[in-house]
């Protein structure tokens, strides 16, 4: 982090920043081996490293205050949503005058209103319509998110750079931390990800067990709760009902339509416990949250995307959970890495003939066991091979299709390229980025595989 | 869509947290007065975050102005407030994040205010003291005492800091724990159970009605089977709980069926110990529970579940009433619901009997406390939480050394009881110097060693010779000099925050001692010292 020419210049707004500047100029014993302290730390952080924050909802907002407040000056947000009503307990950036706005343009304004000298670049769209290299600009992710999937793109997105030497240890430049934080009611997690050395998210998948459905026999033939109305009414009734018609869980009358019905149906089966607030519950699949969980939460992925960036304290070591149903509950776990990891690891190996073409290429994702990967598009050291989106890429790359992979990629004999597309996770098609390895038949040794030449 | 709407609706709102602590909860919340002393980022944190949810009232208490510094880790400020009072300052932004809430403030040291008056905090639900030293700490903690307010002592001091909480007595009801058992009283089934049990065949041929008898039919009928062989006895070694689940499988008609999954599962709970938990025992035994005119309805309704336990009850608590969904006919399930409410309900009754009785005998008014009361007392009398704490002096004075010892015995404590020890001896040291340790950078190494001292004081105040510090904590304390960094502010602050809400709200369990923070490798503990 040290550069002669920073470090001599006198720091930015000493007396503001008095506190964290403690911090960050006097040299400890319990610090990262990386830490290098001085009076012009802070302004180097700000001026050199650039921070995403995905997610702008109740972690979201509790994250940009924190960095901002913890020295970084360029930071990006990345949040599909607008604003609802329901939000305003805890995303506490928003106003009920903000209701119906995107999430990241009202959050980065308010920030930058009240802390001075930040810059925050909003992002009003879904993760997925990135480009990779996006995401390649940022030195640190810190993910504010309540979906597994999205968390799991990111994961595949920052682990997708991890780049591997001959001797399988991870290219430092190539490696892409995160801190990923997730909270529900009294409850929630803070952990730190560096690609190739501490798990990434795939590697502990079984953390976060899929939710449990209710099998459609309970609910057409012996429902017992109001759940199981409330289900039946949304998973049944509904297309039954409205040949065609999308339900959407935001339109009020839909939503009002599925509570009458619940009831209906509680009614003749004698089962109560059916209300509006359930129904919306059951049917949006609602995660409490309050201000506190996320407050703490948040403040703890902020501290080790601080410690990790300055390296001005250790850090986690690597997954705390917290509880505060019973007392404030903390337990910190090391957890360790799958080193068979398909996403952190060094990539599925892929054997090709040097004559097979991409479009060949792209046909054996589909079939791979490991990768099930439809409607692929595949890029190589930031160029795209082909894709499949949008349309004018696409006609762009089309030609490369019919051409073989091997002259593709330079004649070199292997090489890392990165393909994104659809695959099936736990019943759904979700989107899927994996790194892969080719080698090529008969070119030389597998043993003497060597990717970083690939960028 | 919804811009137009001028004001928010609190149901909608309030949605995702209501969910959680519920209507009740969140009147609580809108009755409470918090007072905050000192708005630096540790108390602005716990505010803003109470503010949010709905609290009544919040009132500000802080003398100082704004600074620079303040604007580098405080974000409820900015430039426009540079030289303004700090409560005012913070007070205007906390109302623009909730116009539901009365956000007031008073210009003025909390030190000060502690000396000259103590009433002033009579008036209050919660104290959330922050950045106070041990000295006033103390005098607060003794007014606060005695006039029967909660106190929530904050703390950010560099990469650590704390959380107390201090109170005589806090009582809860709905401590709504992550897992409890459901009560089913399939050890002990009433007459009305079994008799329904009785009504179902279980070895119906019907496919169909076989694999939709619930477990707890299943388990009700062949724990009578089981006791017809032996000698009236339920299952109660390994191997006879074992041969119990053989018993079960040989009923199966096919190996898919999910109800006699679940009953084998659920075997166990016909062999649970009959009668009372120890932790529910020590509370019905507790002194409080020879209730008289001045005590609290929470004792007034477990000396009347004493009374029950003898009577009624036959040694069993009232019945929770509720049963888990579990696979079956919707008839049978709905059947079995009913029985267990209409237990659970004349269980109900029987205690606001002996409730009333009571009421009546120590002079109170026997309706004082009302149906609903006695039912949500009754649904969660197996999940009953008496904390109490030592009050400060009583800590510092008579530490319980025999904790102190395992905590510095313990790896991950230990380094929570150094932070513990260090922050006492920062007290005291900036008692003596007026500064903080390591405030200066040009004094940092003459006060590595007169902490180190300090600290040994204090140990050996606690009745402990020898055992030893970490230098390296030693001087990390050193280096922090106080500074307030803004994540650890808003982690302490956040705690603070989520220990006012279970406190008013009385559900769920508050920290049972100071919960300590270690911002270096976030193994934070709690010390009951
Ligand atoms: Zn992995």
């Amino acid at each position: 982090m040290a550069s002669p020419d920073a470090a001599a210049a006198p720091p930015t707004e000493p007396e503001r920043w008095r506190d964290l500047d403690i911090l960050l100029s006097r040299p400890g014993n319990l610090v990262h081996s990386t830490f290098d302290p001085s009076p012009g730390l802070r302004d180097l952080i700000g001026s050199f490293v650039e921070v995403l924050v995905v997610g702008a909802g109740g972690l979201g907002c509790e994250l940009l205050k924190d960095l901002a407040l913890s020295g970084f000056k360029n930071l990006h947000v990345i949040d599909m949503d607008t604003i609802d009503v329901s939000n305003l307990n805890r995303q506490f950036l928003f106003r009920i005058q903000d209701v119906g706005k995107p999430k990241a343009e009202v959050a980065a304004k308010r920030v930058m209103e009240r802390v001075s000298g930040v810059n925050i670049v909003p992002h009003f769209c879904r993760i997925e319509d990135k480009e990779l290299e996006f995401y390649n600009q940022f030195q640190i992710i810190v993910l504010g998110l309540d979906s597994i999937e999205a968390r799991s793109y990111i994961n595949s997105v920052a682990c997708g750079f991890l780049e591997y030497d001959s001797d399988d240890k991870p290219v430092q430049e190539t490696v892409k931390p995160m801190v990923d934080g997730g909270t529900e009611g009294f409850k929630g997690h803070a952990r730190v990800i560096i690609p190739g050395t501490t798990p990434c998210f795939e590697c502990n998948i079984w953390l976060f067990p899929p939710q449990v459905k209710f099998p459609l026999c309970t609910l057409a033939e012996t429902p017992r709760t109001a759940a199981h109305c409330i289900e039946y009414a949304h998973l049944i009734k509904w297309d039954e009902v409205h040949s065609g018609k999308p339900f959407d869980a935001d339109d009020t009358e839909h939503m009002q339509w599925i509570y009458s019905e619940a009831l209906k149906r509680a009614e003749l089966f004698g089962i109560s416990g059916v209300t509006y607030s359930l129904t919306q519950g059951v049917v949006k699949n609602i995660i409490p949250a309050i201000a506190s969980t996320n407050a703490i939460i948040s403040a703890a992925c902020a501290l080790e995307a601080l410690k990790l960036i300055s390296g001005c304290s250790k850090s986690v070591s690597n997954y705390l959970t917290y509880n505060g149903l019973v007392g404030t509950h903390n337990k910190v776990t090391e957890f360790v890495r799958d080193t068979d990891c398909l996403v952190c690891g060094p990539g599925t190996l892929i054997e090709l003939d040097t004559s097979s073409t991409l479009s060949e290429f792209i046909k054996m994702l589909e079939e791979h066991p490991k990768l099930l990967m439809s409607k692929a598009s595949v890029t190589h050291g930031g160029n795209n091979l082909y894709m499949q989106s949008p349309e004018v890429l696409e006609q762009m790359t089309r030609q490369n299709l019919s051409i073989p992979m091997f002259e593709l990629l330079k004649g070199t004999p292997f090489a890392t390229v990165h393909v994104s597309g659809m695959a099936e996770s736990n019943g759904k098609k979700v989107s899927s980025l994996r790194k892969l390895r080719v080698a090529f038949k008969g070119v030389e040794e597998a043993s003497k595989m060597d990717t970083t030449e690939s960028s | 869509m919804a811009a137009a709407v001028a004001v928010a609706e609190p149901k909608t709102k309030y949605d995702r947290q209501l969910r959680i602590w519920g209507d009740q909860g969140q009147a609580a919340l809108e009755k409470a007065s918090i007072c905050l002393l000192n708005c630096g980022p540790t108390g602005t944190e716990a505010l803003k975050n109470l503010v949010l949810g709905g609290i009544g009232s919040v009132t500000v208490v802080d003398g100082s102005k704004v600074e620079q510094s303040d604007l580098g880790n405080n974000f409820l400020l900015d430039e426009g407030c540079l030289g303004q009072s700090r409560a005012k300052s913070i007070c205007s932004f906390l109302q623009e994040l909730n116009d539901a809430v009365k956000a007031k403030y008073v210009e003025e040291s909390p030190a000060t205010m502690i000396d000259t008056n103590p009433s002033f905090f009579s008036q209050f639900t919660v104290i959330i003291a922050t950045q106070l030293p041990e000295s006033s700490l103390l005098k607060l903690d003794s007014i606060c005492r005695s006039a029967n307010i909660v106190l929530v002592a904050a703390r950010s001091y560099g990469l650590t800091g704390l959380v107390r909480v201090s109170i005589k007595e806090h009582c809860v009801i709905e401590s709504k724990p992550d897992h409890s058992l459901d009560d089913l009283r399939l050890h002990n089934p009433w007459t009305e159970l079994k008799q329904f049990a009785k009504s179902i065949d279980i070895c119906d041929k019907d496919p169909v009605v076989h694999k939709h008898t619930p477990y707890i039919v299943i388990l009700v009928r062949l724990a009578e089977k089981w006791a017809d062989a032996h000698d009236g006895q339920l299952p109660s070694t390994r191997q006879e709980k074992r041969e119990f689940k053989d018993l079960i499988r040989a009923h199966m008609l096919n190996v898919d069926e999910d109800n006699y999954k679940e009953a084998v599962e659920s075997s166990y709970k016909v062999s649970v110990t009959p009668g009372i938990s120890d932790e529910i025992r020590q509370i019905i035994d507790d002194s409080s529970s020879e209730v008289n005119f001045s005590s609290s309805d929470f004792w007034v309704l477990v000396a009347s579940l004493k009374e029950f336990i003898a009577n009624e009850g036959n040694g069993e608590l009232p019945l929770e009433g509720t049963i888990p969904d579990m696979t079956s006919l919707t008839e049978y399930y709905v059947s079995l619901q009913k029985i267990y409410q209409a237990k659970a309900e004349s269980d109900c009754l029987a205690m606001e009997y002996r409730v009333k009785s009571i009421l009546k005998r120590i002079g109170r008014d026997p309706d004082s406390i009302s149906r609903a009361c006695i039912k949500t007392f009754c649904k969660n009398t197996r999940k009953l939480k008496v904390c109490r704490y030592r009050s400060l002096e009583e800590e510092f004075s008579s530490p319980v050394l025999s904790e102190v010892q395992k905590y510095f015995a313990d790896e991950d404590s230990c380094f929570a009881m150094n932070f513990y020890v260090l922050l006492r001896a920062v007290d005291r040291l900036a008692a003596n110097y007026s500064r903080l340790p390591g405030q200066f950078d040009s004094e940092i190494g003459e006060d590595v060693p007169r902490l180190k001292e300090a600290a040994v004081s204090v140990l050996s105040d606690m009745g402990l010779k020898g055992s030893s510090l970490s230098e390296d904590l030693i001087a990390e304390v050193c280096r922090f000099a106080g500074a307030e960094i803004h994540p650890v502010a808003a982690f302490i602050g956040g705690v603070a925050s989520q220990e006012v809400i279970k406190l008013v709200t009385k559900q769920f369990v508050p920290l049972n001692g100071t919960f300590i923070f270690n911002g270096i490798d976030l193994k934070s503990q709690v010390l009951a010292l």
